[in-house]
């Protein structure tokens, strides 16, 4: 159970992961899901884009999986972030587990939270973040925030 | 700096917010003057005005300088995001707007500086809003004035102009049986001497004109979240919970999650309020903090000296620092703010109206102004100054009635600040 997840473990995570999957990602562009995966996108990462309703539409470049299991094996996937609600964890942490032997994240977003799914994936060795927004994260840690005035918690001295 | 060790709070009031200047390694935050900021490319522009990213657009909205302030203040108060404005008074304004709406009231604590009382009994309700007043100390009567339209309660952690404390772990349990937050004036006690989000309060405000900025050179203010509030809780506030039409149906809360409120305050309080921090402000108030502690504990040093030699003297009828131990609020203080009663206090004169006006035009040392929190001490009659729109019984609620002078105790020698006083009085008296 991660509720409060330490910032280097945060900082870890953002700076080693390269490929994220979306689950339940919009095709609307004003929806925060939808501009999670946009900026995660301009961040560098690879961003696979999963939801049932635009199987096999693009977004942002990349093609739209109905289901966690229908991503490639070729594609490594690292994290897999849930944009759903709490009741649709635990199937999707199940598929997650399933697909990717390699899996390092389970990440769920703002109000998302399922302690029991999560569980079963820390058992794994899966890190499991939850009721966090992986956005707001890279921005705190690495600097954006700080043009809003939020508290990123980071004193430092160096450029 | 190791991870996961948190810094103290005198590392807060030096570094928070101000990391060296990305563009030139300047070592001290520079003051940007400038009103606005160069966009990458359109889709960079569009991102931020959907606020699909955060960056800097145009000053009204938000400045480096005054964004390193306003991370400083959220570290300070321990909350999750700060929005600066042009005073005290605009912090409060900027607290309620988002929670408030015709109709809808806040109970409020009849023991506020003068301005605000007016503020809340009239200028509020040309916005279809409303403040009920209570005396905070009478918890029944706080819990009987919320009704269905409550939005918010509201007080000072250490009230002006009497310096009486009130108990914010009270207020924070009414509140949240209530379903609604707690407002808390956190400027006559500072971050340093009272964190009223550790008492529960959702949203800290500050007039930073006063001890923040500490020497009277500007005006600010500031409003600092917790992050802590479920805004989607109630239908109450749908403001934050509501999708948002000028912003495509964004709904803040579900979006920005904890930092709904302070996103909120820069994209619709500064946009359509405009009540703006400049710049160069900010830089005098970063000053200032960088010396909080060490001006407080004299500050506080100081009030304790004069209000203990004022409580002795024949001439003086009471005193209200909530430091001495006579005070009826010494318990609470030391739970709210243990480090001391802040520097803000009244005292009565046994020579009523005519005495307090002749000890105020006899005074040297102390400086007869509408302002509190300066390096200087400052002196005034309130019953014909700060409150004198009140009618009488408000003016006794708020603890400024005809025959009280507020004294805001500064960092001299208190020594002459007393040698001052007697010689005053001895005027005042003859």
């Amino acid at each position: 159970m991660t509720e409060t997840p330490s910032e280097a473990l945060l900082r870890h995570i953002l700076t080693t992961a390269k490929v994220f999957a979306c689950v339940g990602v919009s095709m609307n562009p004003v929806r925060p899901s939808n501009y999670v995966a946009r900026y995660l996108g301009l961040k560098g990462f690879r961003v696979i884009p999963v939801n049932p309703g635009h199987a096999g539409e693009t977004l942002y470049g990349e093609t739209v999986y109905p289901e966690l299991s229908a991503i490639p094996a070729d594609i490594p996937v690292d994290v897999v972030d849930i944009f759903r609600r709490s009741e649709a964890v635990p199937g999707i942490v199940d598929q997650a587990l399933d697909r990717f032997p390699d899996l390092k994240v389970i990440w769920m977003q703002i109000g998302v939270r399922h302690a029991e799914a999560a569980a079963r994936a820390e058992a794994r060795g899966v890190t499991v973040i939850q009721n966090r927004c992986p956005k707001i994260e890279y921005q705190r840690l690495f600097g954006e925030l700080r043009m809003g005035g939020f508290n990123t918690g980071i004193i430092s001295s160096r450029l | 700096m190791s991870e996961q060790r948190s810094p103290g709070f005198d590392t807060l009031l030096i570094h928070a917010g101000a990391r060296p200047d990305p563009a030139t390694g300047a070592r001290q935050i520079p003051i940007y003057q400038t009103t606005s900021y160069v966009f990458r490319d359109a889709d960079h522009a569009a991102a931020l005005f959907n606020l699909q990213e955060v960056g800097y657009i145009y000053s009204r909205l938000t400045n480096p300088t005054v964004a390193a302030l306003q991370e400083r203040m959220a570290a300070l108060e321990g909350g999750q995001g700060a929005v600066c404005c042009s005073s005290g008074h605009a912090a409060q304004i900027m607290a309620l707007f988002p929670l408030m709406g015709p109709g809808k009231n806040v109970v409020s604590s009849t023991r506020l500086y003068g301005g605000t009382v007016t503020q809340f009994s009239q200028t509020i309700k040309r916005f279809g809003w409303s403040a009920k007043f209570v005396d905070t100390d009478d918890l029944d009567a706080v819990k009987a004035a919320i009704d269905d339209d409550t939005r918010a309660i509201f007080c000072e952690s250490i009230a002006n102009p009497g310096g009486y404390v009130t108990d914010l772990d009270a207020m924070a349990k009414i509140a949240d049986a209530a379903g609604i937050p707690l407002i808390v004036d956190n400027t006559t006690a500072t971050p340093y001497l009272c964190r009223p989000i550790e008492h529960g309060a959702t949203l800290v405000v500050h007039s930073m004109t006063k001890y923040l900025t500490g020497n009277g050179t500007v005006t600010g203010g500031c409003i600092v979240d917790s992050g802590k509030f479920d805004w989607s809780a109630s239908d109450k506030f749908p403001s934050l919970s509501e999708p948002e039409p000028a912003y495509h149906g964004l709904k803040f809360h579900e979006t920005f999650g904890p930092l709904a409120f302070t996103f909120h305050g820069i994209a619709i309080g500064l946009r359509d309020l405009g009540m703006t921090l400049n710049p160069q402000a900010a830089h005098y108030t970063l000053m200032g903090i960088e010396t909080l502690s060490l001006r407080m504990q004299r500050h506080v040093e100081n009030a304790e000296k004069v209000a203990k030699w004022l409580e002795d003297d024949p001439r003086v009828d009471f005193v209200t620092y909530a430091g001495l131990e006579s005070s009826p609020y010494k318990a609470v203080a030391d739970r709210i703010c243990p480090k001391g009663a802040s520097s803000l206090f009244t005292f009565g004169l046994k020579g009523g109206y005519e005495a307090c006006v002749k000890l105020v035009d006899s005074v040297d040392i102390f400086s007869h102004v509408a302002n509190l929190g300066d390096t200087r001490s400052l002196i005034i009659h309130s019953a014909s100054t700060t409150h004198r729109q009140l009618t009488p019984e408000q003016q006794e609620a708020a603890g400024a009635a005809p025959n009280v002078v507020r004294l805001s105790i500064g960092i001299e020698d208190a020594d002459d600040l007393i040698a001052d006083l007697d010689q005053a009085l001895a005027k005042a008296t003859a």
